[in-house]
């Protein structure tokens, strides 16, 4: 492994809302293809800390670095260019438009060359497959089930054909059964890009998973194998003995 | 199941209306004819606020300003320069259009409440510009434009825009191509752009587009047609003023974009005809009611504005859409 490259790094990462240090200096390197998880108790800084990575947010110093160019002043839209899509932690969605056009939105941004309306809807289509919502594809987004709406953020992230594909608790509000196809679809996903995943459900992390990193405070407490930090004491004692409440 | 699949409907319509436009000079009398052509005119003003209201969300209260440039940008000239009507018409565009990208530069940093302060005070600035260079512009009083400063001449042509027909053509021609305009950027993946900014604009930015670059090209789009509708008018109608860089001039194609429907390419068309005979004819009634009061019929515009923010917020053409024909355009 050592002969590859990460293909995000950020160093000394940290961003400061008033006094309080939401991201402390965080140092973390993820490998092209790797399911990483950020897990960490409520209010550790992991939507901030992956804000920064896709751009919603100027970090108040450090540095990020994707594939090996440093983007930490690079506006958001142009981080998408680059391949990191982000898919929010509050579903957002235009729910006033339809479903096809939510997704003909990213379908669009990614056809560099003017294609067809036909070819748009093919692609569009295939999106909407890929989650389980094409026979949905005519009705007003907004009108959708939670767990649907979820799904079609997904959609959205995915035709974005993102390098580096970024969940923010991608999970939350879903019915178990809904949470098993999600796991089998984000290990697709996982097949072909990287992604990093902030997850409070356990068990979808420890399935999921290669590397998991744990925030506490804003700095990074652990990182290893799911394994690794199941085994850790300090995480035991910060999260996983006392914190997994869902 | 989306807008690109029903172009056929979506054309013939459009093509219909233009149509049916062309041949309306035809059957009506004098007096209406005038009004339609001056209707066609301010219908072109109402679809460029449409582009930026409607589509792009971004409620400008400062529309007069560039109404104003392309009235003054193709007006003055002709009166103290003595350019002709062509290259006046094209300048009172770019006046516009520049006008609306410098504002747009600096009003496009805010959203919301602010945008709309902002775009009012430059808009007031430009009223009391008018007003202050009174040399040039007299002001309240205006200017006319001389029946000789109103006609294209060339070797070949001769067109005289002060002739009944003449200007009934060139209205109609106006907004036939404005509408196309419109027709066009809705169905466009830059009409996508601006309606996903309006409905969420975090998202969109999320989605890669570049939000202030959209956002500023609908501005400066959106300037360019209302420049164009002033230059159409000092041209058609040979008069310039102060009343039309006022507010009431800013307030005005909001009113006819809701009435008519925000987001809908045919909206501001039927929203300025409607409003415009309302006021005529409330104009008429008040003045039979109460004779000597001398009621205003700017008074019935903002009446009629608050009911329909009350009760029909999506206009005319916006409810039959959300109603029955989802592929309006």
């Amino acid at each position: 492994m050592a002969a590859v490259k990460p293909l995000l790094t950020t160093r000394n990462l940290s961003r400061s809302f008033g006094g309080l240090k939401a991201v402390d200096n965080v140092d973390l390197d993820v490998m092209p293809g790797e399911i990483r998880a950020i897990i960490g108790p409520n209010g550790a800084g992991k939507t901030t800390l992956v804000s920064l990575i896709c751009g919603r947010i100027e970090p108040s110093s450090g540095q990020i670095n994707f594939e090996g160019r440093d983007i930490t002043r690079m506006p958001a839209h142009k981080r998408v260019g680059l391949g990191i899509a982000y898919t929010f932690q509050i579903t957002s969605i235009y729910p006033n438009l339809s479903v096809f056009d939510n997704v003909a939105l990213p379908v669009q941004r990614m056809s560099h060359a003017r294609v067809s309306s036909r070819g748009l809807d093919a692609s569009v289509m295939h999106a909407l497959e890929r989650v389980g919502l094409a026979d949905e594809a005519g009705k007003t987004a907004g009108t959708l089930a939670y767990g649907h709406q979820r799904l079609l953020e997904v959609a959205m992230g995915l035709s974005l054909e993102p390098n580096l594909l970024i969940l923010d608790e991608p999970t939350q509000g879903l019915s178990d059964g809904e949470i098993e196809n999600f796991i089998k679809l984000v290990r697709e996903i996982g097949e072909r890009a990287t992604v990093l995943l902030i997850e409070h459900n356990m068990d979808v992390v420890m399935q999921l998973a290669e590397q998991i990193t744990v925030l506490n405070f804003g700095k990074v407490l652990a990182q290893g194998t799911p394994d690794a930090i199941r085994a850790n004491v300090k995480v035991q004692d910060a999260y996983l003995g006392t914190g997994a409440d869902d | 199941m989306n807008g690109s699949n029903r172009a056929i409907p979506v054309w013939t319509l459009h093509i219909a209306v233009i149509a049916a436009l062309w041949a309306a000079q035809y059957v009506l009398p004098d007096y209406h004819h005038g009004i339609i052509a001056r209707v066609m005119v301010l219908a072109c003003f109402a679809m460029g606020y449409n582009i930026l209201f409607g589509y792009a969300g971004l409620l400008s209260l400062g529309h007069a300003m560039f109404f104003a440039a392309g009235l003054y940008g193709a007006g003055l000239p002709i009166y103290h320069f003595g350019w002709h009507v062509v290259p006046s018409f094209a300048f009172g565009i770019g006046c516009g259009a520049l006008l609306a990208l410098v504002i747009g530069l600096l009003a496009l940093r805010t959203t919301g409440v602010a945008f709309m302060i902002v775009t009012l005070m430059f808009a007031q600035v430009g009223y009391l510009m008018t007003l202050w260079l009174g040399e040039w512009t007299r002001g309240d009083e205006g200017l006319t434009l001389s029946h000789s400063e109103r006609i294209i001449e060339s070797a070949s042509v001769f067109i005289d825009l002060t002739n009944r027909d003449t200007r009934y053509g060139a209205a109609w021609l106006l907004l036939s191509v404005v509408l196309l305009i419109t027709v066009v950027i809705a169905r466009s993946p830059f009409g996508r752009v601006l309606v996903a900014i309006r409905e969420n604009e975090e998202r969109t930015r999320m989605l890669g587009f570049n939000t202030y670059a959209n956002k500023l090209s609908a501005m400066v789009i959106s300037g360019a047609i209302s420049a164009a509708a002033g230059a159409a008018y000092v041209l058609l109608f040979g008069y310039m003023g102060a009343t039309f860089a006022a507010i009431q001039y800013s307030i005005l194609p909001l009113l006819w974009v809701l009435l008519g429907g925000a987001a809908t390419t045919l909206g501001p068309l039927l929203g300025t005809l409607l409003m415009f005979y309302l006021a005529e004819l409330s104009n008429d009634a008040l003045n039979a009611w109460f004779p000597g009061a001398n009621l205003s019929q700017i008074g019935i515009v903002g009446a009629a504005l608050v009911l329909l923010v009350l009760f029909f917020p999506k206009g005319i053409l916006g409810t039959i859409r959300e109603r029955w024909l989802k592929w309006l355009p």
